[in-house]
C-alpha cells in the first residue's frame, strides 16, 4: 500500500492537468454550441431589419380639390400575404394649393395614429379639427397638436407628385422615435 | 376485480413511490386553526389554480378550432361562436374564468398581506406570488390580442406606442413587439406564441415553484395579535405547533375544494348568461368611429393615463409597473418580522384601502370615460329645446354654430354630449361675454384641454356662438359681469 500510494503521487498530480484539460475543453465546446446555436436564434427574433420603400398610389392629383382634407384608403404594401384585412391603411390628403414657387400642387399627407398612443384620428371639416377618441388629443387642419395630451403633431407622410398621381411611402406603424420622415 | 385494480395500484406505487413521497406530502400537518372558521380565509390560493386548470383545459379546447391567422382568426371566432358545438360557451368561459382567475389571485395576494403572511420564512412564496401575478395580467392582456377584433388591434398600436417611448431602442422595442413594420399578421402570431408558450411556459414553472414553497415552509397560521414573527424562534415555534396540527388532506381540504366548486359555479353560471365576449367586428384599420377600449383589469391604467399631466406620461407607462412590481417584491424583504395580526398593522389595513380606493375610482373613471370626446355628438345630440325657447335668431344661430363646429363633442348640454370639457348649461352665469370670446379664440394656454377656435371659425360665427352661449343661463338670472345693482332689479 505505502509503496503504491507514494507512487501515485506523480500521478495525483497529472490527473488534475487533465481533468482540468477536458473540464476546459467541455465548458468551451458548451460556449460553442450555444453561440452557434443562439446567434442565429437571437438573430431571428430580433433581425426583422428596415423595411423596402414602396409608393403607394393616393389618386390623381386633380382629385384632391384644393384646402380640403380627404380619407384615402389602400392596401398597405408592406404586408404579409397572409395580413388579411388588417394590412388596410387610412391616411389624411390635404391639397395646401399652389402656394410653392414650383408652382406645384404641395400636399400633406397625415397618417391616422395619434402620436399620444396610437388610436385613429377622425377629421371634422366643420371645424377643421382631428379628434382621438381615446383620450381626446385634437390636431388642427394642418396636423399640429391642438389640445389633449398628444406630445407632438400628427405623422407626417413622405409623398410625392409622379406625373400627374398623388404617390406615398407606404407608412409603417409610427411612433414617436420612429416617424415616417427617417424612411425617406 | 377491486383487488385486480389494487393489485395494479400496488404495483405502479412500488415503482413510482407515490404513497412514500407524495402521499405524505398531502397530509402534510397543517395549523389546527387552520382547521376553523379562520379556514375560509385559506381557499382563494386554491380557488386561483382551479381556475387556472379551467383555463388550461378551455385554452387547449380553444386551440383546436381557433387559427391564429390574422386572416383567418375573426373566421374563426365566429365559427366558435355560432357553429361549433358549446364553442360559444368555451369562449365564455374562457373568459369569465380568467377574469375569475385575475380576482382570486388579487383577493389571494390581499389576504396575504392582510395577514402578514409573507413574513418570515415565507418571504420567496411572495416574491413567486407577485411573477404569478404578472404572468396572470400579462395572460389577460395577451388573450385579449387573440381575440381579433377593432379593440386587439388597437390595443396593439397602443402598446406599441408605449414602447415606442422607451429611450433609444424604442423603435426595436416597436418591432419586437410588433413582428413587423404595421400591425398585422406578425402581431397576432406574436401574441398567440405568448399567450400559449411563453407566459404558460412561466405560469406553470412558477405555479410549481410557489406549491413546493408552500410544502417547504408550511401554512401560516392565522394571525394572533401580540404573537409578532421572530425568525430566530420562528421555526422552533411553528414546529411545536405543527405537532398539534391536522393533516392537509382531510377537513382542511375541504374548504378549498367547497369554495372553488362554487367559485367554479358561478363563473359557469355567469359565462352562460353572459355569453362570449366578442369579437366586436373585423379587425378593419380604416372602419371610422373606432373606440378601442382595454380590457377590465387595465382600465385603471387608461384613465391614469388620461387624466396625468402629459410631462409624466411616459414615465407613468414604462416605470411605474417596473415600480409597482419591485415594490411589491419589496414588501417581505422590507418587512419580514413583527405583529402580523391586521389589528397591529393599521399603516398595512391603510395601504390596501388607499390603493384599493384609487384603483376603484381609476376603473369606474376608466368605464366612464369622461375626457373621450363624443364623437357623434354633434349630429346625434339636438340643442335641448328648453334652451332655445325664449332664443333670438342671432343666438338660434349660434346654437347651430355650436353644433356645427362639433363643441358639442367635448360640451355637455343638460347633460348631454361630450364631457371633456365643462357642462354649458348655465355657463352665461359663470363667464362674461369677453372671457368666452378669449376662451373660445385662444383655448386653453398652451394647449390644454380645448383647442383655440379663433381660426376655425369666421368673426360672425364666434359672435353668434358667443351670443348663445350668453344665454345659456336660468330665467331671471343675469349674465356674469352684470352690475351689482342689475343682479338686484332682475331678481324683483
Amino acid at each position: 500500500m505505502d509503496t503504491n500510494s507514494t507512487a501515485a503521487t506523480p500521478e495525483h498530480e497529472k490527473t488534475p492537468a487533465r481533468r482540468t484539460f477536458f473540464r476546459w475543453i467541455t465548458g468551451a465546446a458548451g460556449a460553442v454550441a450555444a453561440a452557434m446555436a443562439g446567434v442565429p436564434i437571437v438573430g431571428y427574433l430580433v433581425g426583422l431589419g428596415k423595411p423596402k420603400v414602396f409608393w403607394v398610389t393616393m389618386g390623381k392629383v386633380a382629385d384632391f380639390p384644393q384646402y380640403e382634407t380627404r380619407h384615402v384608403t389602400f392596401d398597405n404594401p408592406l404586408r404579409q400575404p397572409w395580413d388579411g384585412i388588417t394590412s388596410q391603411t387610412g391616411v389624411y390628403v390635404r391639397n395646401l394649393g399652389t402656394d410653392d414657387p414650383d408652382g406645384e400642387a404641395q400636399f400633406l399627407v397625415l397618417a391616422v395614429n395619434c402620436a399620444h398612443l396610437g388610436c385613429p384620428v377622425s377629421w371634422f371639416p366643420q371645424s377643421g379639427l382631428f379628434m382621438c377618441p381615446c383620450h381626446g388629443g385634437v390636431y388642427y387642419s394642418d396636423g399640429s397638436r391642438a389640445s389633449g395630451p398628444p406630445p407632438r403633431g400628427l405623422y407626417h407622410c413622405v409623398w410625392r407628385v409622379s406625373g400627374d398621381t398623388l404617390e406615398i411611402q407606404a407608412p409603417h406603424y409610427p411612433t414617436l422615435q420612429d416617424t415616417l420622415k427617417d424612411t425617406a | 376485480m377491486i383487488g385486480w385494480l389494487k393489485s395494479i395500484g400496488r404495483w405502479i406505487d412500488v415503482r413510482i413511490g407515490f404513497s412514500e413521497t407524495l402521499l405524505p406530502m398531502m397530509r402534510h400537518p397543517i395549523p389546527r386553526a387552520v382547521d376553523g372558521p379562520m379556514g375560509w380565509w385559506y381557499v382563494f390560493g386554491s380557488a386561483s389554480l382551479t381556475f387556472l386548470m379551467l383555463q388550461i383545459v378551455t385554452g387547449i379546447g380553444l386551440s383546436l378550432v381557433y387559427v391564429p391567422s390574422a386572416e383567418e382568426a375573426y373566421d374563426t371566432l365566429l365559427y366558435l361562436d355560432y357553429q361549433h358545438p358549446f364553442g360559444w360557451f368555451l369562449r365564455a368561459l374562457h373568459y369569465y374564468a380568467g377574469s375569475g382567475m385575475v380576482v382570486m389571485v388579487l383577493v389571494h395576494m390581499t389576504q396575504v398581506f392582510i395577514h402578514g403572511a409573507y413574513k418570515y420564512p415565507r418571504e420567496l412564496t411572495w416574491l413567486v406570488g407577485v411573477g404569478l401575478f404578472a404572468c396572470t395580467l400579462g395572460m389577460f392582456f395577451s388573450g385579449q390580442i387573440l381575440r381579433w377584433d377593432p379593440d386587439a388591434y388597437w390595443g396593439l398600436a397602443v402598446a406599441g406606442s408605449m414602447a415606442g417611448r422607451v429611450p433609444g431602442i424604442g423603435p426595436q422595442v416597436v418591432e419586437l413587439l410588433l413582428g413587423g413594420p404595421i400591425i398585422g399578421a406578425g402581431s397576432l402570431s406574436r401574441f398567440y406564441a405568448l399567450h400559449v408558450f411563453v407566459i404558460p411556459g412561466a405560469l406553470l414553472t412558477l405555479v410549481g415553484l410557489h406549491l413546493w414553497l408552500v410544502l417547504k415552509c408550511g401554512i401560516s397560521a392565522p394571525p394572533v395579535a401580540g404573537e409578532p414573527v421572530n425568525p430566530a424562534t420562528y421555526d422552533a415555534a411553528y414546529h411545536e405547533e405543527l405537532k398539534r396540527g391536522v393533516p392537509f388532506l382531510g377537513d382542511a381540504i375541504m374548504k378549498d375544494i367547497c369554495f372553488s366548486a362554487l367559485a367554479v359555479i358561478v363563473v359557469v353560471c355567469v359565462a352562460a348568461i353572459m355569453g362570449p365576449k366578442g369579437p366586436s367586428g373585423p379587425p378593419d384599420p380604416i372602419v371610422s368611429g373606432a373606440n378601442p377600449r382595454p380590457e377590465w383589469p387595465f382600465l385603471w391604467i387608461f384613465a391614469l393615463l388620461a387624466l396625468s399631466p402629459p410631462s409624466i406620461e411616459t414615465f407613468i407607462m414604462l416605470v411605474l409597473p417596473v415600480i409597482v412590481i419591485v415594490a411589491l417584491m419589496l414588501v417581505p424583504l422590507v418587512s419580514n418580522r413583527g405583529e402580523r395580526a391586521p389589528s397591529k398593522r393599521p399603516v398595512a389595513v391603510l395601504l390596501v384601502i388607499v390603493v384599493y380606493t384609487a384603483l376603484g375610482v381609476l376603473t369606474y373613471q376608466g368605464v366612464v370615460a369622461p375626457w373621450s370626446p363624443v364623437m357623434d355628438a354633434w349630429t346625434g345630440d339636438p340643442v335641448p329645446v328648453n334652451l332655445v325657447k325664449r332664443s333670438t335668431p342671432r343666438e338660434l344661430q349660434g346654437a347651430l354654430v355650436f353644433q356645427y363646429k362639433n363643441c358639442r363633442n367635448c360640451h355637455a348640454l343638460d347633460g348631454i354630449g361630450g364631457r371633456r370639457g365643462p357642462d354649458l348649461t348655465t355657463i352665461g352665469t359663470r363667464l362674461t361675454r369677453n372671457k368666452m370670446i378669449d376662451q373660445v379664440s385662444n383655448g386653453t394656454p398652451g394647449g390644454g384641454n380645448m383647442p383655440a377656435f379663433g381660426k376655425q371659425m369666421t368673426p360672425d360665427e364666434m359672435a353668434m356662438v358667443v351670443d348663445f352661449m350668453v344665454s345659456l343661463r336660468p330665467e331671471r338670472q343675469p349674465p356674469a359681469g352684470a352690475p351689482r345693482d342689475l343682479v338686484a332689479s332682475g331678481e324683483q
